[in-house]
């Protein structure tokens, strides 16, 4: 990322707040009377930042800057009221930033399967885009994966504030269980939808991935998730792994290499320091670290990724790879060469 | 910039706002507060004159439609002025449910980029009368991020502007350097994309916002390319990143209740006296034959034999692998 230097960001707030300055008067001709306090909130500044601004708007208007030319404003207590504003009474058109941003968020939203209202998205969505006009200008489409049908489902349960019981297909342990839980929220994450519920097996707050949702019944009776429960922060992604959990590391192969971009790793550094490898890195080796929930699932990890991949440590996760590797392989009446000791 | 200053930009917007005429540089100064100087000494005139560039380049940059022009055909020095209906949002006339759904969308990149330019959106809709419920929530909650590279890509593809980036990918250490013409910019499935044209390749490609590495830098001018009509960014997407169809039919042996992942996704499941048989589709039997082995000796494979000798090469090469310390030559 880069960093403004603190030059930029000097006069990029004064930039902001003469942004601020020209959207200030419109702002408050729309609103006779509002208290300081109020519009100050609604604007995200503090209320000293909006007297200042006032004060400064104050001794500006149009030529002649007479009594009659100047913007003028009526207190009441801590209520404002423009009297007189020189001609700013419409706020300045969006710039394609902003018109960006709204406009990609509402997509997001129009795509978010499960949506509720999304003819009230649409129709929002219409309106900017007619206001923003062709100042949008940069081309850029949305498209969320399916499983609506389910996340509609989700969706309904929250709002019905009833109990489910799922069957729910956990990779970790690589099984499916059934569990009554009791639905808060639906989420979108990274093109996922989870639910998040207070767990009645688990007595914990858990997030349930929404295609691993095998079966869905809705109760009668109705969701009591406790109260004072911490929620999932998924700002940084789902799975937050904890230092309690077992560390495993692993000698990486560039055909693998992109676990460490899919799972969070606590270590990546190259695994034979200084040697040469090809333009493209073949030939090379990374060591990876990362914390994993169950030793089982990174057993079924290690195996997936073949032969690209060897387990460092701990020793019992090696072991358990190799009995595997031997019992399928006599499973299909292979025998076990050895390795050639050349 | 300093509160004159501010105070002197405010001025000259409201009084480049109510004149019809266009209004010369020197007319400009003799009328708005903080731009008086005596024109006839040269360095006070110079002075007067960097000091208006820049100006004019800040009511620019904030998007104010400054207009050149001139007031009549004997005028040979050009005049400036700002047409209100340029300058001012059009009404959107935005009911109190759709004017909430903005207010929420606008909450999206809260810890993203853009906020900035989402918030101040938001404000000049308020400014414009709408009143946006700062509490209203929505049943599903989309979880917005987007990579520092989407603004200055967005930017040079509506700019139409060429640009250079650093690109990793997971496989190499070393970034390396591309050249793209950008088309567009994709969210498919939650991440984010850019398609366009690559200049060192000489031809269409798509590139993960997420492994840029380091600033998005346009190079050149402006304008200087155009991007295909017919261009669905959606699918070039989708073609690089996409599944395939999965046309070929595996038979698997496995006991009961194990390899449970597969079985969420076979064709069928029967029972059987020595364990249940899943018909598991699939595209390419290496690619199967990884998700196989993953279950070690809980899976059997039983046809194709393509399938069947992928999973048993991918073993002997595990085994060779994962040999114990010590028997390492």
């Amino acid at each position: 990322m880069t960093v403004t230097p603190p030059a930029q960001r000097g006069s990029r707030t004064a930039a902001d707040r003469l942004a601020r300055l020209l959207n200030l008067v419109p702002y408050l001709l729309a609103r006779p009377g509002i208290r300081v306090a109020e519009a100050a909130a609604d604007l995200g500044v503090t209320d000293r930042q909006l007297r200042e601004d006032l004060e400064l708007l104050w001794v500006c208007g149009l030529p002649g800057y007479g009594p009659g030319d100047l913007i003028d404003m009526a207190f009441d207590g801590d209520r404002v009221t423009i009297t007189y504003d020189a001609g700013i009474d419409r706020p300045l058109r969006l710039t394609p930033d902003e018109a960006l941003a709204l406009v990609v968020a509402l997509r997001m939203l129009v795509e978010t399967p499960g949506m509720a209202n999304r003819d009230v998205i649409e129709r929002a969505l219409a309106k900017i885009e007619d206001a923003a006009g062709d100042l949008i200008g940069a081309p850029v489409a949305v498209r969320m994966p399916g499983c609506g049908d389910r996340l509609d489902a989700l969706r309904e349960a929250v709002q019905r504030r009833r109990a489910l019981r799922i069957t729910y297909y956990g990779a970790t342990r690589d099984e499916t269980t059934d569990r009554v839980i009791d639905p808060i929220r639906v989420l979108m994450v990274g093109g996922l939808g989870y639910l998040e519920a207070w767990c009645r097996r688990a007595e914990a707050v858990r997030l349930f991935r929404a295609d691993r949702i095998d079966a869905l019944v809705e109760l009668e009776e109705p969701a009591r998730a406790p109260k004072q429960i911490q929620l999932h922060d998924v700002r940084t992604g789902i799975f937050q792994p904890s230092p309690d959990l077992p560390l495993i590391t692993l000698c990486v192969g560039r055909a693998s290499r992109w676990i460490t971009e899919y799972y969070p790793c606590e270590r990546v550094s190259p695994a034979h320091e200084g040697e040469l490898s090809g333009p493209d890195g073949a030939g090379q080796e990374w060591l990876v670290s990362m914390r994993v929930a169950d030793l089982a699932w990174a057993r079924r990890l290690v195996l997936g990724l073949g032969p690209d991949v060897a387990v460092v440590s701990p020793p019992e996760l090696a072991e358990q790879v190799r009995e595997q590797v031997t019992d399928a392989l006599a499973a299909y009446a292979v025998p076990l060469t050895e390795a050639p000791t050349d | 910039m300093s509160r004159t200053r501010t105070e002197r930009l405010v001025n000259l917007v409201i009084c480049l706002l109510s004149t019809r005429r266009f209004l010369t540089a020197a007319q400009i100064a003799a009328t708005v507060p903080g731009y008086e100087h005596d024109p006839d000494d040269a360095r006070q005139h110079e002075a007067f004159q960097r000091k208006f560039e820049r100006d004019k380049a800040e009511l620019r940059a904030l998007g104010v439609p400054l207009e050149v022009g001139t007031a009549s055909a004997f005028d040979t020095e050009p005049g400036y002025r700002i047409a209100p209906r340029e300058y001012a949002l059009p009404d959107i006339p935005l009911q109190p449910d759709e004017a909430a759904a903005v207010g929420i969308a606008a909450r999206l990149w809260q810890h993203a980029g853009l906020a900035a330019a989402a918030s101040s959106g938001l404000a000049k809709l308020r400014a414009a009368g709408i009143d946006v419920d700062p509490q209203a929530t929505l049943e599903v909650e989309p979880v917005v991020t987007v990579d520092p590279a989407f603004a200055p890509l967005a930017a040079a593809t509506r700019e139409r502007r060429t640009v250079t980036f650093d690109y990793r990918v997971p496989v190499q250490d070393a970034p390396t350097r591309r050249r793209l013409q950008p088309w567009g910019v994709v969210c498919w499935r939650g991440r984010w994309y850019v398609v366009g044209h690559d200049l060192d390749r000489d031809a269409t490609r798509c590139f993960r916002l997420s492994r840029i590495v380091g600033p998005v830098k346009a190079v050149g001018r402006a304008g200087t390319y155009l991007p295909p009509d017919d261009v669905d960014l959606i699918s070039q997407v989708a073609r690089w990143s996409g599944p395939t169809e999965k046309r070929g039919r595996a038979t698997v042996l496995t006991r009961p209740g194990r390899a449970v992942g597969l079985r969420r996704w076979a064709k069928t499941v029967d029972r059987g006296p020595d364990g249940d048989r899943l018909v598991l589709p699939y595209a390419c039997p290496e690619a199967l034959a990884g998700s196989l082995v993953r279950y070690g000796a809980d899976v059997l494979v039983l046809e194709p034999p393509e399938v069947r000798d992928a999973v048993i090469q991918r073993l002997k090469e595990i085994a060779v692998r994962q040999q114990p310390a010590g028997a390492l030559p």
